[in-house]
């Protein structure tokens, strides 16, 4: 089968199972753009490069495949950088394909010409530049499976034009020869006998869930793993979702904004279990003070992450959901009576402190992050933007449902949360998909209303708007004098704007109103954005100040404590 | 705590962008790269002098190196016990008719070799350890080197007895 290059790589998609490719054409990929009608791919145009990225990136985390965009050379390559760094730093399997000016034109500083392999290298686990159409077909493959395997993510082949028009005898390789790149799958048999050993003796064990166990679809194993020996379960930001929240043994997120019951429980525990995440500073605080008590067990796919920030008494590489099969068949029960009345008597003290059991009538994001939870029934998909939004939405929406948050944990991006929600509905057409966002946040990719509109993806569009860039201005407040430098912002009235892209939009300023509109939205069948106009100077607590233990941490004041 | 790492690399245009940049964003201090064919056709070998504090950024440094794609193999036992090292120089010092027989003296008891001799100068190369490049260069400087062109360590393990 003679094809050109443009429809290689159609066809190189088709057989890696991809149906949906979200993307912005352009002078360099005019070629790819006439092969795809061809074939069985849908294509969703958004509105920036950006919000391909992030949309390849919000399918791939609700759906476990792998994302693709596409996006012209130059500017159109720059474009996809946020998002591509986005999906690196939180391990994200997506592939970016590019076009690049003809070969004959590269080095000459041609029109929309970028060195994109060049600016991608750190942001990529590995990337292409092709410029003969013999090596795409082996290209292709490869991209698909280093994007997948191993530690997952993002890939870019930057195609050129020529490329894309030469021709070739089709055939798709059936396998990769990559010499240099050989995942470990396998835990050592010997490591895990230590680590069930060492499990079975804790008297304080913990388990601490990471965005590995999603990507490796290990969340019955870690269910399992915690059960078996009675050991609470305490997330990432990102391993949300990996451990129900409402289960007994689950102590949410721990880390700079974590539940204090989280962070004490961490700083207590003799063993601890970590799976799949990677002591981000975030989760540890300061390292020199984290976990002092207890023994490690780091299980990674990724053996760089192991030592890389914290000591680690015993490592077991390999892939989650094998190292945790093989861990469970070794486990000896337990139960942990002492250790587990410890924890839930830190935890009611934690909901003592809780601003939901304050008497207050004021329109706050933690009030309509739950009420949200109780409407959607927690199985909702939710994706949140970056900030106080995103953290009042980890801490108040109870996530029992697997991969049901999408956030942007590692390179916190603003601007996330729409087009990612574009691809997670896209991916998941029978689900619910609502969007937490900041008033910021939704000014950042703002126009990706066009692409919910003209794709008719009935998102529930939910804007915390408080009117500052709320996360910042809290550390203003806390740390800098109240000196809010930059952090007030307007908006456009949003509901007006929604009304403009043909968006059903609904403003609420009164609590009694959240429960009824939320209801609303619900009940009509295409998107809706709501404006919640909610209090200015809100925080969110606890915090533990960047780089102090996370023993330290600064709690919610109680009704006669003083404020900030 | 200077460390020498081996690597085999596959020949593909930008793997050296890729083991820089890499250095570059962890923060790791190359000493010396040197790079060239190995002895496979398709793998280029290169020798590495890294600085690192600690016996975890060593650590660190091979496993983030094993990450590329392209690295097939990380040898990170290269020490003075198990592994010859060698470097290459060329030096032009300035030398006259005076000086001329006295730079000559010098190349002998150093086992160097004169490459190139001009009205005004000499080129000498040697090949050795840092340590005796180091000294012979300190013997050169009083009369005057006018260039140097080291190429940065390479090593290679001793053969053991047996195997190779």
């Amino acid at each position: 089968m003679k094809l050109d290059g443009a429809h290689i790589v159609c066809e190189s998609l088709v057989r890696e199972g991809v149906e949906v490719v979200f993307g912005y054409p352009g002078g360099t990929v005019i070629n790819l753009y006439d092969a795809l009608p061809d074939y069985a791919l849908r294509h969703v145009l958004v509105r920036h490069e950006q919000g391909a990225a992030h949309a390849a990136d919000g399918y791939t985390r609700a759906t476990g495949k792998v994302g693709v965009c596409f996006a012209t050379s130059g500017p159109g390559a720059t474009n996809l950088v946020t998002g591509i760094a986005t999906a690196y730093l939180d391990s994200s399997p997506i592939v970016a394909i590019t076009g690049q000016v003809p070969t004959n034109h590269i080095g000459k500083d041609a029109f929309q010409e970028v060195d994109i392999t060049g600016i991608t290298l750190p942001i990529t686990k590995h990337n292409y530049l092709v410029t003969d159409v013999r090596e795409l077909p082996m290209v292709m493959k490869e991209a698909f499976y280093i994007a997948r395997s191993g530690r997952p993510g993002p890939v870019l082949i930057d195609i050129a034009k020529d490329v894309q028009a030469a021709e070739l005898r089709f055939e798709y390789p059936e396998t990769t020869d990559l010499p240099g790149y050989r995942p470990t799958v396998r835990g050592h048999e010997g490591q895990i006998r230590q680590a069930a050993r060492m499990i079975s003796e804790a008297e304080r064990p913990l388990v601490f869930a990471g965005h590995g166990v999603t990507l490796s679809n290990a969340q019955e194993e870690l269910k399992e793993l915690a059960e078996a020996v009675h050991a609470p379960v305490v997330t990432t930001l990102l391993g949300i979702g990996s451990f129900p929240r409402t289960h007994p043994l689950c102590l949410g997120m721990s880390g700079m904004h974590g539940e204090a019951y989280a962070n004490y429980a961490i700083q207590q525990a003799d063993v601890l279990v970590a799976v799949g995440m990677r002591f981000s500073d975030r989760v540890t605080g300061k390292v020199q003070s984290f976990a002092p008590h207890a023994k490690i067990i780091h299980i990674d796919v990724d053996p760089a992450e192991i030592g890389k920030n914290v000591r680690v008494d015993l490592p077991v590489v390999g892939d989650i959901r094998h190292v945790l099969k093989s861990l469970n068949s070794r486990l000896h029960r337990a139960e942990h009576r002492e250790w587990l009345e410890q924890v839930n008597a830190w935890r009611q003290e934690s909901e003592g402190r809780d601003i939901l059991n304050r008497e207050t009538d004021d329109l706050i994001p933690p009030y309509i992050m739950r009420q949200i939870w109780h409407v959607t029934k927690g199985d909702a998909i939710m994706v949140t933007d970056v900030g106080q939004n995103q953290m009042w939405e980890a801490q108040y929406y109870l996530h029992d449902k697997f991969r049901g948050l999408i956030t942007s944990g590692g390179l916190g991006t603003m601007g996330f949360a729409l087009p990612a929600a574009i691809g997670a509905k896209v991916g998941c057409p029978d689900q619910e998909v609502w969007v937490t966002v900041g008033d910021g946040g939704i000014q950042m990719n703002i126009q990706e209303l066009a692409t919910v509109v003209q794709e008719r993806l009935p998102l529930k569009i939910m804007i915390m708007n408080n009117g500052y860039l709320g996360m910042v201005r809290q550390w203003q407040q806390m740390f800098f004098g109240r000196r809010y430098s930059g952090t007030p912002i307007t908006g456009p009235d949003f509901v007006k704007l929604a009304d403009a892209y043909g968006i059903k939009g609904f403003r609420v300023t009164e609590r009694q109103d959240v429960v009824p509109t939320l209801e609303l939205a619900r009940q009509i069948e295409g998107p809706v954005l709501v404006d919640f106009v909610v209090k200015g100077e809100e925080n969110v607590y606890p915090m533990v100040p960047s780089g102090g233990s996370i023993s330290e941490m600064m709690r919610r004041p109680l009704d006669d404590e003083e404020t900030v | 705590m200077k460390q020498t790492l081996i690597a085999l690399v596959q020949d593909k245009p930008g793997v050296l962008d890729r083991v820089a940049s890499l250095f570059r964003r962890r923060n790791f201090n190359i000493e010396s790269l040197s790079v060239g064919h190995s002895e496979t056709s398709g793998i280029s070998r290169m020798t590495l002098v890294v600085n690192c504090d600690t016996e975890t950024q060593k650590e660190q440094v091979v496993k983030q190196f094993h990450k590329l794609i392209e690295v097939t193999k990380v040898i990170d036992d290269v020490t003075p016990d198990r592994a010859v090292y060698r470097e290459l120089a060329l030096i032009k010092v300035s030398a006259n008719i005076e000086t001329r027989s006295a730079i000559i003296q010098l190349v002998d008891v150093f086992r160097a070799q004169v490459i190139d001799v001009a009205p005004a100068s000499m080129t000498i190369e040697i090949t050795g350890t840092e340590d005796k490049l180091d000294s012979f260069v300190n013997l050169l400087r009083p009369f005057g080197i006018k260039e140097m062109a080291r190429t940065g360590r390479v090593a290679m393990l001793r053969g053991t007895n047996g195997k190779q």
